[in-house]
């Protein structure tokens, strides 16, 4: 019937690695880059670490023409999914224009270019907004920018669930490849360390106000109070399983093999959250049974009561400490919807590597029956992961990533 | 408000500055004849070039009378006609 | 082909909130008398603007039913989100009660999200724009839900008691059609039963009129705002921005035929494909618009004849009408002349994100009841614009096939192709 959706080509911008093996070695080594926010001053604020992106010069990647007219998160989207092209070996001028999609997903557009389009608007007037606004902050810019910079003119589109976002769009790439275009580039690039972005974000009362980086973002230990935000995130080039092998694709790192997505029931409704059954019914999509599970990326919220909803689903599924369970997240921060597309890049590349990289900085909780993978990287062999996303207000997703089949 | 008359250099940084400049076009070269379009300036990097000179100089640009200015030139004395009009002021 | 897909998707319930006219009902009376709803903007005082018009919806969120608490935590546009989908629900006779939430999803298109509260958040938090670092103490404890519009896919899960599937959409102006396709997608792949989809769209701020007054896309018509919008006429310069939204309950057509429902359409067809060009430039030859108008006609197996109604993008700026026609034209060949054509955005304005839905109701209800909403405001044919556009006033056709298209920022083009479920052998 259907033909996989494989990945086959990986674009990483990461606070602790720019570039695909820039951020695994980084990964791999626990080394984190959580730190005091430096884009802004943030003495002020009662929130003040974030997990950045250094060294990314814009002006070493992109064309000056593109520059005035983009927010930092676009930059990084056009530069990470020229890499991801690349490491598939896809050159986009080979292929047929209708062929090539892309589907990503946003959290808060370009918020810092709305940021200071809103500071012109009302510290000088209309006059002064400039001629790019109309685009270039809206949740959609990524894919567009991505599709004209690469002449990709089939089906393209984004999709907006907080940071489950990520996965969903994964999973309507995957829809497009079944209907008939084999090459779609998805994921997802977020980046709002902006003041703007910054109160917006304080508002949601999810943000670590710890002073020390190496406790600020502790999901599943006794002292998690809120999380960390980060930038960057992931695009994958995901392909039709045929397509890849008839152009000669130079790997195929996993198949994106089963997906699903859940609301959580309203409170009081005597149901418990949706995440246990977008996990099930991601398995069951992906005719994967649980004890094949090598490994589980956790949405990892550090919010209390959301820590425990994740580790109660995944003892429910899986059993008491019946399989290994890790958010290399913690090193990064989360990075809303760029967040899951690069534990999807994480865990492609477990696979490949047999190696479970770690949780950073938490003890795990006594109140959680889960196997957390905390110091060194665990080797092992990975042959099918599970990755786990939530956003805000209620948002479940799952994917299941699988070694390629020979 | 600048007091001298608009010159191709206050062109060309608005230029950079709002719309950058094509890979492959001297912007320092000879282009004072040479069109936006084959400089790869399209109408949206005009729109912003226009609201750009607009602010700077305190200057009103006609739409259809800016849409006909297509080479530096030409739009290097749209500006400098309306320049002392709106220093009078 | 959608071969790997084989559940037909209808749609059993519509809801309308856009200018003009409160409800479905309301929407469907404006659109058949060719009335416009275009005014002077009242939402802030526009006179600083280039573009001073726009098409307004007289919403009093009490009286649509919405709580105190629900009205100070949600943005407009979910506002007109939640009280539409609820319309669609109650129209749809579907006892939403009986069924596992589990089964039942939402996608809402927005291209903007919430900007008129983040607008408004800013000015305060930032002191007038006079604080680049911005004032945390000043925040509403809801900025987070303006910031990411996925809320009003929240707003509505809860509304409606969704617990499967449930996103955004946001693909600029294409969005209204995109969340529609989504959703029938979801449907056909089986993730869901029940999809309750459409879109919104409160963009009428000073934000949003200052970036579109900075491209010249919105006309300045500002002396005569009642014939403002000019889809397809020779004298148009822009469009005029509009705000509402439409939202549909789509099923599974085996179950809704199981329940007895009233069936509107089928959603037979859906396709968007990218130019690849530009950000907010067409290319004239209108291509990419075609491939998605042919690729959904194939997958909704219908042919250029066969299509009774188009409800084009219509927006009204000078590039997008030739644009378009000349993609009608690339796709239908000469069934394109034979055609009936229109754009009610000439009486609804253009509500970006909406828009899309909002058209998409037009034309389910044009189906319904065999008539062909018009385009307003048209008396002097652009020469390049040379197709029939309904012009003036609404023509009674027998209606069973309609295509609606959209364009948007960011070279998005999208196509739906909504057809009598039964008219076609399956």
């Amino acid at each position: 019937m259907n033909a996989a959706t494989v990945v086959t080509g990986l674009g990483v911008a990461a606070p602790n690695g720019l570039g695909l093996e820039s951020y695994w070695s980084a990964v791999l080594a626990g080394r984190g880059a959580i730190g005091r926010v430096a884009r802004f001053d943030p003495t002020s604020y009662p929130a003040q670490l974030a997990g950045e992106i250094d060294g990314f010069v814009a002006e070493d990647h992109l064309p000056s023409r593109l520059l005035p007219q983009t927010d930092r998160m676009t930059r990084l989207a056009l530069v990470s999914a020229d890499w991801a092209l690349e490491d598939a070996g896809v050159v986009p001028d080979t292929l047929p224009a209708y062929d090539m999609g892309v589907i990503t997903a946003s959290h808060s557009g370009g918020f810092e270019f709305g940021q200071k389009e809103l500071q012109a608007l009302w510290s000088k007037g209309g006059r002064y907004v400039s001629a790019y606004q109309s685009f270039a902050w809206f949740y959609a810019v990524n894919s567009g920018q991505i599709s004209i910079r690469n002449g990709m003119r089939g089906p393209s589109g984004v999709v907006v669930s907080d940071q489950a976002g990520g996965l969903d769009a994964l999973a309507q790439a995957r829809r497009q490849i079944r209907k008939g275009t084999p090459l779609i580039v998805s994921g997802a690039i977020d980046a709002s360390i902006c003041p703007w972005g910054w109160v917006a974000q304080l508002a949601s009362d999810r943000l670590s106000r710890a002073t020390d980086p190496g406790r600020a973002y502790v999901p599943f230990d006794d002292g998690a109070a809120g999380h960390v935000p980060g930038e960057g995130g992931a695009l994958l080039i995901l392909e039709d399983a045929d397509y890849a092998r008839a152009r000669g694709a130079r790997q195929v790192y996993a198949e994106i093999a089963g997906h699903a997505s859940t609301f959580d029931p309203a409170p009081g409704s005597g149901r418990g959250p949706g995440l246990q059954r977008a996990i099930e019914q991601a398995l069951s999509d992906g005719g994967t049974a649980p004890g094949e599970v090598d490994v589980v990326f956790a949405d990892a919220a550090a919010v209390p009561e959301l820590d425990r909803f994740e580790a109660e689903a995944i003892t429910k599924v899986f059993g008491p400490r019946a399989v290994p369970v890790t958010a290399p997240k913690t090193m990064t921060g989360r990075l809303y919807s760029g967040a899951a597309p690069l534990d999807v890049a994480t865990a492609c590349l477990s696979i490949r590597d047999g190696v479970i990289p770690p949780t950073t900085n938490t003890s795990l909780s006594r109140h959680y029956d889960i196997d957390l993978v905390t110091g060194p990287p665990r080797d092992t062999p990975v042959r099918v992961a599970l990755v786990l996303a939530r956003g805000y207000g209620g948002f479940n997703s799952a994917v299941v990533v699988r070694a390629p089949r020979d | 408000m600048p007091a001298t008359p608009f010159t191709i250099d206050d062109l060309k940084s608005i230029l950079r500055e709002g719309a950058g400049a094509d890979e492959g076009v001297d912007l320092d070269g000879d282009i004072l004849d040479a069109e936006f379009d084959a400089l790869g300036y399209e109408s949206l990097a005009m729109l912003e070039t226009a609201g750009r000179i607009e602010r700077e100089y305190g200057i009103s640009l006609d739409e259809e009378i800016f849409a006909d200015a297509r080479t530096p030139r030409a739009l290097i004395a749209l500006v400098n006609e309306q320049l002392p009009a709106a220093q009078a002021v | 082909m959608s071969a790997a897909y084989g559940r037909q998707v209808v749609v059993t319930g519509i809801g309308v909130t856009a200018p003009g006219g409160p409800g479905t009902k309301g929407f469907w009376q404006l659109l058949t008398d060719g009335r416009t709803a275009t005014r002077r903007i009242s939402l802030f005082e526009p006179s600083p603007f280039r573009s001073q018009v726009a098409a307004e919806v007289d919403f009093d969120a009490e009286a649509c039913g919405l709580g105190p608490q629900e009205i100070r935590r949600m943005d407009r546009a979910a506002q007109l989100a939640v009280v539409t989908a609820r319309e669609a629900a109650a129209d749809s006779g579907l006892a939403f009660h009986t069924l596992d939430p589990g089964r039942i999803g939402v996608t809402i298109g927005s291209a903007v999200g919430a900007t008129m509260g983040l607008d408004e958040e800013y000015r305060t938090v930032s002191d007038g724009g006079r604080r680049e670092l911005v004032d945390h103490e000043y925040a509403v404890p809801h900025l987070y839900n303006y910031m990411v519009p996925s809320s009003f896919a929240a707003e509505v899960a809860r509304a409606v008691g969704a617990e499967g599937p449930a996103a955004v959409v946001s693909t600029g102006c294409t969005s209204g059609l995109d969340a529609v396709g989504y959703a029938t997608e979801v449907i056909r792949e089986g993730a869901a039963d029940v999809m309750i989809a459409g879109a919104t769209e409160a963009p009428i701020s000073p934000i949003t009129v200052a970036c579109f007054d900075a491209i010249k896309a919105t006309t300045p018509r500002n002396d005569d705002p009642a014939h403002a919008s000019r889809p397809f006429d020779a004298s148009r310069n822009g469009f005029v921005l509009g705000e509402g939204a439409a939202v549909f309950v789509l099923e599974d057509g085996e179950s809704a035929r199981r329940r007895g429902a009233h069936v509107y359409a089928e959603v037979a067809g859906y396709a968007t494909r990218s130019n690849a060009f530009h950000m907010t430039g067409l290319r004239p030859d209108g291509k990419e618009m075609a491939e998605a108008i042919r690729v959904a006609m194939a997958e909704a197996r219908v042919n250029p004849e066969d299509i009774d109604y188009i409800n084009a993008h219509g927006s009204g700026t000078k590039q997008n009408d030739r644009h378009e026609t000349a993609a009608f034209k690339l796709s239908l060949g000469e069934a394109a002349y034979r055609t009936p054509v229109s754009s009610i955005k000439s009486m609804v304005g253009h509500s970006l994100g909406a828009v899309g839905s909002i058209e998409l109701a037009a034309s389910a209800l044009a189906m319904e009841h065999h008539v062909i909403p018009p385009t307003a405001n048209l008396h002097t044919p652009d020469p390049e614009c040379d197709l029939d556009y309904t012009p003036l006033t609404a023509r009674e056709r027998r209606t069973d096939t309609v295509l609606s298209v959209g364009s948007g920022f960011g070279g998005f083009q999208s196509a739906v192709v909504l057809a009598r479920p039964d008219r076609r052998k399956r």
